[in-house]
């Protein structure tokens, strides 16, 4: 992938989240290069929805969930929330938007204070944005952590080295459920914890989402993750996006070869299912994103990469209903006629 | 994407002289303010010369310590270690750490979690790998240069003249854990430990160290214990798997045979908890109710039980054994196993019970 290009996105009218041709990028220290953390990424979230973004270490989607919340702030490209532009507005007027848009992060324990008791934890946002009394806030406070599964009388007084990793990310949970948020980006909110605990959670965030109709961006890099909880899935690579689709059909006919090489290395819980050989599997290693590839950035680990990959970035282009690919050699027919790209183009 | 589908024969058992390992009711238990933590429980399996055993379970099952536990690489104080280890017909429980040093890197060696925390980061790669090479294989310096080249480049590492005078933060996370494995072969050990050695890293990565630890595993006719709570992980690569809960083998089987007949309610639930990339997307994924036991006071009766849906009176005052299946090597601790009627029963009768209190709790809330 590896491409840029808004072909995927949806009108703006019913988006409650648009981000157009987001950069990211940061200075490496006194060399005067840049390090190119995301290039030219569109995502949109319609009310309700859950975006799946997916990725290798280093391909920026931690980065691209920063910027949507503007921490920082992209470099350059609009964040469009609730039709204002994030970008535009200036610190304190960001601030009265940031009770909407909520994060919570990959590791629970960490991402919470140990010297204070739950109960507070849970209770600063309310207290930061004098929202009701202190009996109220309390009475909220006892209300979310029973949404979330855990006993208010008993953990509200305790601290979060008591809990396991599973309870501390309920706890992350409450935390950011109790400003009433319209979205949450979850920046890898279950690849620190055991199988049987990211159920737990995973049907947690899904059990929210209902509950207090929340919007979410859900950033991982388990794919198998990704597709149980997404209702559409961004594939990145780079720092750009390779393929956007729903779920069943991004796993059932994947557009670009990386997602079809993401697919193949995932192993099979399935003795008879025999492990992948090397010569399907993704040789090399991700390029320095301080000096990308030209054209195609994963053109360099890519079983299909042509000259034209090296001369041209791909533009996303439809392939299948609401199902987008950034590739010059897609493992699909594209169905829209872009324009033809040839070499002397 | 095509994946192929294996006609299983398992093959006829080598004809080597004994077993590579034997470990009886291995027991490593660890004092501490709160008492005594049984990390690991009474574990008793044998393996192969050249077989692979899966070590599947939860953190805090005890896995990790298990493999410490038989390499000798436990703290020296406040651990009680109990039971045998045989290494190719010699009892090793009871060695020294000089005799175990004699041991460590020529006949065992073992891959860690984190490739970035077992390098030392203040020594060059090649200094790393020469170190065994020259104390164990008795190598001058020449000798033993050129022979960590040829294991990094075997190992897959490009340039190996170039990367032996690097650095470890120099290379990336999936390069570094070849090197790490690289040092573990250093002295062709017959006995590898695999200790989550994918878990810090990338899928494609993942799937691109699990296949080089297969390969230099059957060239070198070696046998491996591969520790991971991924069960996906072990599916493909393994000939035996166990899974451990609570510092006990829970259910060891011949993989074939666990994947298609496990009897363990907990394997069961492992199972069934993990997401699947083939089922449609806001697939509710069963969950394993509660948290793992307390080491330091474990439930009467089965460790299991408190969070088991099959549990029933019997399973919280009796511990049950590790019983025989019908197939050959298949080892389950159970009092109502998984497809049989006993469970069936089981598992009837708690979702009656479960009926009545719901019944019951409506006609309360609505008095």
């Amino acid at each position: 992938m590896a491409g840029s290009g808004t072909a995927h996105l949806r009108p703006s009218a019913e988006t409650l989240l648009r981000a157009e041709r987001m950069v990211v990028e940061f200075p490496v220290g006194g060399t005067g290069l840049k390090v190119h953390a995301v290039s030219d990424v569109s995502i949109d979230v319609l009310e309700g929805e859950t975006l799946g973004l997916v990725g290798e270490s280093g391909c920026g989607k931690s980065t691209t969930g920063r910027a949507l919340m503007q921490m920082p702030s992209p470099t350059s490209g609009s964040v469009v929330f609730e039709g204002t532009d994030l970008t535009t507005l200036k610190a304190d007027a960001l601030r009265q938007v940031r009770p909407k848009m909520q994060m919570i992060f990959q590791d629970p324990i960490s991402s919470l204070n140990p010297r204070r008791r739950v109960g507070d934890i849970v209770a600063e946002p309310l207290r930061v944005w004098n929202r009701g009394t202190s009996a109220e806030q309390m009475a909220k406070v006892s209300e979310t952590l029973e949404a979330v599964g855990l006993d208010p009388a008993a953990s509200i007084g305790r601290r979060p080295h008591q809990f396991s990793g599973g309870q501390c990310q309920r706890i992350c949970i409450a935390r950011s459920l109790v400003l009433d948020p319209r979205l949450i980006i979850c920046d890898e909110p279950v690849s620190a914890l055991d199988v049987s605990v990211q159920a737990q959670i995973l049907n947690l965030l899904e059990d929210m989402k209902a509950r207090y109709g929340l919007t979410l961006v859900f950033i991982a890099h388990d794919l198998a993750v990704v597709k149980n909880i997404s209702d559409r899935i961004a594939v990145m690579y780079l720092g750009k996006l390779c393929e956007v689709a729903r779920p069943d059909a991004l796993y059932q006919t994947p557009a670009h070869p990386y997602t079809a090489a993401l697919l193949t290395s995932i192993p099979v819980p399935d003795p008879m299912v025999s492990p992948t050989g090397d010569a399907d599997l993704l040789g090399g290693e991700l390029p320095s994103p301080v000096a990308p590839p030209s054209g195609c950035r994963f053109r360099t680990r890519c079983p299909r990469a042509e000259e034209l990959c090296a001369q041209v970035e791909p533009k996303m282009r439809r392939v299948g209903d609401d199902h987008f690919v950034a590739c010059h050699f897609p493992l699909v027919e594209t169905l829209d006629d872009g324009p033809e790209l040839s070499l002397e183009a | 994407m095509s994946r192929k589908v294996i006609t299983t024969d398992e093959g006829a058992p080598s004809a080597d002289a004994g077993p590579l390992l034997e470990v009886t009711d291995l027991k490593t238990h660890f004092r501490t303010d709160k008492g005594r933590v049984r990390a690991v429980d009474g574990v008793t399996f044998t393996l192969g010369r050249g077989k692979t055993l899966g070590v599947v379970g939860e953190s805090g099952s005890g896995k990790t310590i298990l493999s410490r536990s038989i390499m000798g690489l436990l703290p020296r104080h406040n651990v009680i270690r109990e039971g045998s280890v045989r290494y190719d017909g010699r009892e090793i429980s009871d060695y020294s750490e000089d005799q175990m040093r004699a041991i460590w890197g020529s006949e065992m060696a073992m891959v860690f979690q984190d490739p970035m925390t077992s390098l030392n980061p203040v020594l060059k790669i090649g200094r790393q790998i020469t170190e065994s090479l020259r104390q164990h294989l008795h190598m001058d310096k020449d000798e033993a240069t050129e022979t960590a080249i040829a294991l990094l480049s075997s190992v897959g590492i490009p340039e190996p003249s170039v990367r032996i005078d690097e650095f470890p933060h120099q290379l990336s996370g999936g390069m570094r854990q070849r090197v790490t494995i690289a040092i573990a072969l250093a002295c062709g050990p017959k006995l590898l430990f695999a200790d989550e050695p994918t878990t810090a890293l990338d899928v494609t990565v993942q799937a691109q160290i699990l296949n080089l630890l297969q390969k230099q595993q059957r060239e070198r006719h070696m046998a491996m214990i591969l520790v991971t709570h991924d069960l996906g992980v072990v599916a493909g690569r393994t000939d035996e798997i166990a899974v451990m809960y609570g510092g006990q083998v829970v259910e060891k089987a011949p993989t074939p045979v666990l994947f298609a007949k496990m009897k363990m309610p907990y394997t069961e639930a492992l199972m069934n908890s993990i997401p699947k990339l083939e089922s449609p997307s806001h697939t509710r994924l069963e969950v394993i109710a509660g948290r793992p036991p307390d080491l330091v006071n474990p439930p009467k009766g089965c460790k299991f039980a408190p969070r088991c849906r099959y549990a029933q009176p019997k399973c919280f005052e009796h511990e049950p054994p590790l019983v025989q299946g019908e197939d050959e090597g298949h080892y389950f601790r159970c009092w109502f196993p998984v497809g049989t009627p006993e469970g069936q029963f089981a598992l009837k009768r708690n979702d009656e019970i479960r009926a009545k209190q719901t019944a019951a709790s409506a006609a309360g809330g609505g008095a």
